[in-house]
């Protein structure tokens, strides 16, 4: 069996494959509950990141040719980025188990040399408190750190630190 | 409804590098502290992003802008995309960037004091075919210097992003260029910890791939992580 190829990092210069139009995953045309999701990422020292590529995908809605269900932002010099998509339903998960509503997300930059996998969930969703991933997590402080808040109609806020006090949940699959 | 794939493997020890490696600066303050949570691969996992190349239109040539070449010494890199049970991941998507000849990108961030080059942008795009062959042209880029320790200087490097069929196969990596004297300095490349793991980083010379009067040609495989034979309920 072969080992896969060594990951390295995406480094400061990856804006040169950039495309800004990836951010908004309507862009094909899809149709549904259009939701903004919005966040900004930290480092250890609490300064924002600002040389980030973040990336989404997810399964609900399935993708198509018009819904590429996959995304791909810059943070900018605030630190932030800001992505255009429709609200996920709920997801199977393993055997009978169903997964809340939730979005992959994947954290490249200068100075990771993996990428960062962590999940957004939303907030107030019924089955986030029989999520099995949520379950996991006892600590519910700890889990916050993956539950976006609603911060306008439609808008979604969930902010990414990368390490220290408050550190996002970042797992590996 | 997208059917439900086969989970990924776990990760083969010491084939990837740690995200806390004090020899790279910028590590210190974006590195986790805690232990990432080992979640199941679920739909959201095993599956992944499709792209086209009718929706990405591919770039194949970085060695010419408008028609005009770059400076630099053209090469061919070409090899294939499989997985670890060796099966080709055909139809994928590879994403390419550069710096050009002097060691310079053409970015607003860099500001190394080397010669811009109007004819060399250095952002490219290819898909594997059919088999997992995939091949682009460009020209070799120069190495230039970071800050991260005293007289630190970047190896030759090609930067490659590739999505696999999985969420779980995505990999951004860098190709380095076969004796490079500035490998064995280099902490990025150094954090890989087997060394052979590290060594498939380096493209190998193929007088096969080289083109007569054209083009010096550089062999460069992709090992994406491979399916567990049948699905498991944990993983």
């Amino acid at each position: 069996m072969l080992a896969a190829t060594a990951s390295q990092t995406i480094g400061p210069y990856w804006h040169l494959i950039e495309d800004d139009t990836w951010a908004d995953l309507t862009r094909f045309g899809a149709e549904g509950e259009t939701v903004v999701l919005t966040g900004t990422v930290y480092d250890g020292a609490g300064s924002l990141v600002t040389d980030a590529a973040i990336e989404i995908w997810q399964t609900s809605p399935a993708a198509s040719d018009i819904f590429p269900a996959f995304g791909r932002c810059r943070t900018d010099s605030n630190g932030a980025f800001r992505f255009t998509t429709l609200k996920p339903g709920p997801v199977a998960g393993l055997g009978n188990a169903q997964q809340a509503p939730h979005i992959a997300i994947s954290i490249f930059a200068r100075g990771l040399l993996n990428a960062l996998i962590t999940r957004l969930y939303f907030q107030d969703e019924p089955l986030n408190e029989t999520d099995p991933v949520l379950s996991m997590i006892e600590d519910e402080a700890r889990r916050r750190t993956l539950i976006a808040t609603r911060t306008a109609s439609g808008a979604w806020n969930l902010d990414i630190r990368l390490q220290g006090d408050n550190e996002t949940v970042f797992m590996e699959i | 409804m997208t059917t439900e794939a086969a989970p990924f493997r776990q990760i083969v020890a010491n084939s990837q590098p740690a995200n806390d490696t004090p020899s790279y600066g910028s590590t210190h303050l974006r590195h986790p502290a805690r232990v990432p949570l080992r979640i199941p691969q679920t739909i959201t996992e095993t599956t992944g992003p499709r792209f086209t190349p009718a929706q990405f239109g591919p770039m194949p040539d970085l060695s010419v802008t408008n028609g005009k070449q770059a400076q630099g010494e053209r090469i061919i890199v070409r090899g294939r995309v499989v997985d670890e049970n060796n099966r080709p991941v055909p139809h994928t998507m590879i994403e390419i960037w550069q710096a050009n000849a002097g060691g310079r990108y053409d970015h607003p961030g860099d500001q190394h004091d080397a010669p811009m080059d109007p004819n060399f942008h250095g952002g490219g795009r290819v898909f594997s075919d059919a088999d997992g062959w995939y091949q682009f042209t460009t020209i070799k880029p120069g190495a230039y210097p970071w800050r991260n320790h005293p007289n630190a200087w970047r190896p030759n490097h090609i930067h490659y992003s590739l999505f696999g069929t999985g969420f779980g196969q995505r990999i951004v990596t860098q190709m380095y260029f076969p004796g490079d004297p500035l490998l064995a300095l280099d902490p990025i490349f150094l954090a890989v910890p087997d060394p052979a793991a590290r060594d498939r980083l380096i493209a190998a010379f193929d007088i096969d791939i080289t083109a007569p009067e054209w083009a010096l040609g550089y062999r460069f495989d992709f090992v994406l992580r491979g399916r567990d034979a049948t699905p498991t309920e944990q993983a």
